[in-house]
């Protein structure tokens, strides 16, 4: 198989006329760092009060919490997407859909894509959140309660603290799969990593150039979001649990 | 407000059966080859030689850092021309199917290698000095005494992991292949119900996942007893 490596390709003007394909390539590579770090704090937020719900007392609370979890769960990345691009516009009152479907295309593709990541990792930190909620000791929310904490203090000042300090590792792979996951708003036409790479294929008729720059890219941001939370990890890693010192 | 209108769907069935036939078809083969590859490369990556074991964190970390969607296009790529290359195919011959299942098994394997590896790690390292003791070779301890208990453990996390890939498989709609989320959307489009199409494969996906994770919590209970 002979093939033709053109890597000078990367530094050719590309057809849009303002930038080379390397340009291309960064403004994917901003995207997908936008749309991921954009839907972590949606999820982070979320996640956190659906986690903290499944652990109250009483049925309805934890009752909600576990459907919202399963929900998001239980339906592919895909589906989701698909459903907040296509379904959801057409199920609005008409003049939201209108609005939605008469914004910037791409403003529509990056809310669309926004809300599906925040949402499906939201219900990923719920269960990481109810998890390390479960593992302390029933002493400690005790203890608090019998201090005389109210609910909300018990979590604010003494479970959720020691909590998201046990599931940072956990967090972090979820952190990871958020760029990973982004890519897949390539499919509804949002122009991240993956898209502009595909784009680059047709462009150029240069596939593993392309290809390869956007694998490094992932490469790059898994190595940087890898060695950042190690660091963090080590830092507030409580002593005398596993893992800690 | 929108007016749903689901007589698109009674009609569709079949091809939509068609479709998950697809679907079940990727995912059975990504399974059994995933772990097979998986185990093996989980065995490489304990065995005491470095270059084994150093291979084998290298590909299990690549496959990790990339997104599947990302894996799938390299394989949509790469695959058909291989094939033509080694077997003289008629270029342009169809073979979707087979880089979707290579990738997809491919994939899997990286993780499900570090499930098995998790679960050999976990079997206490006496049962397998004892077996030393009893004068059976590696191969063989392997084999007969670390992963029956092993896998006896791993059950529930291999099956959260097929759900997952169950639903990955959706991901193919990237080459154009017609499973079961993939019929769903092109008998949308053709109708122009899409709205309804996405629904309805919404809740089949849901459905079979959900009981999935059923069965993965008695499992669970099953194994912790």
């Amino acid at each position: 198989m002979a093939y033709a490596w053109h890597w000078e390709v990367f530094l050719q003007l590309a057809a849009s006329g303002d930038t080379t394909y390397l340009g291309w390539m960064l403004a994917g590579f901003e995207t997908t760092i936008g749309l991921s770090l954009a839907s972590w704090t949606m999820a982070l937020v979320l996640g956190s009060l659906a986690g903290v719900a499944r652990t109250l007392p009483g049925r309805l609370w934890p009752g909600l919490g576990t459907a919202y979890v399963e929900l998001f769960r239980n339906v592919p990345l895909l589906v989701q997407l698909f459903g907040w691009y296509f379904v959801l516009p057409e199920l609005l009152p008409p003049s939201l859909g209108n609005a939605y479907k008469q914004m910037n295309p791409f403003l529509q593709q990056f809310l669309a894509a926004f809300i599906c990541l925040g949402f499906f990792t939201s219900a990923r930190v719920a269960e990481q959140v109810r998890s390390g909620i479960q593992s302390l000791p029933k002493g400690q929310k005790n203890a608090a309660l019998a201090l005389g904490f109210t609910l909300p203090q018990t979590y604010r000042y003494v479970l959720l603290p020691m909590a998201y300090r046990l599931i940072l590792p956990p967090l972090t792979s979820e952190f990871l799969n958020i760029f990973k996951n982004s890519c897949v708003a390539s499919t509804i036409g949002l122009l991240e990593l993956t898209a502009q790479g595909r784009q680059l294929v047709d462009y150029t008729a240069q596939p593993y150039e392309s290809f390869i720059a956007v694998t490094l890219f992932y490469l790059l941001i898994n190595v940087v979001v890898m060695t950042a939370m190690r660091r963090l990890e080590s830092r507030v890693r409580v002593p005398g649990y596993l893992g800690g010192k | 407000m929108y007016e749903f209108d689901w007589s698109s769907i009674p009609g569709a069935l079949p091809f939509l059966w068609t479709g998950m036939k697809v679907t079940l078809e990727i995912t059975a083969t990504a399974i059994v080859f995933g772990i097979v590859w998986g185990t093996l490369l989980a065995a490489m990556r304990l065995s005491p030689f470095r270059v084994l074991s150093w291979c084998s964190a290298a590909y299990v970390n690549l496959f990790r850092s990339i997104p599947l969607l990302m894996v799938l296009l390299w394989f949509f790529l790469i695959v058909p021309q291989v094939l033509e290359h080694v077997f003289g195919l008629a270029p342009g011959s169809d073979v979707r199917m087979t880089s979707a299942m290579a990738g997809f098994a491919l994939f899997e394997a990286a993780y499900y290698s570090e499930i098995i590896r998790a679960g050999i790690q976990s079997v206490p390292k006496g049962q397998v000095a004892a077996a030393y003791a009893l004068g059976i070779g590696y191969g063989q301890a392997m084999w007969l005494v670390v992963l029956p208990q092993a896998f006896r453990n791993m059950v529930p996390l291999l099956l959260t992991q097929a759900i997952i890939l169950f639903q990955d498989t959706s991901l193919v709609y990237v080459s154009a292949l017609a499973d079961f989320f993939g019929a769903a959307y092109k008998v949308g489009d053709r109708d122009g119900r899409i709205v309804e199409l996405l629904l309805f494969a919404g809740a089949v996906y849901f459905v079979i996942c959900y009981s999935a994770s059923l069965l993965v919590k008695y499992f669970r209970r099953k194994v912790s007893a």
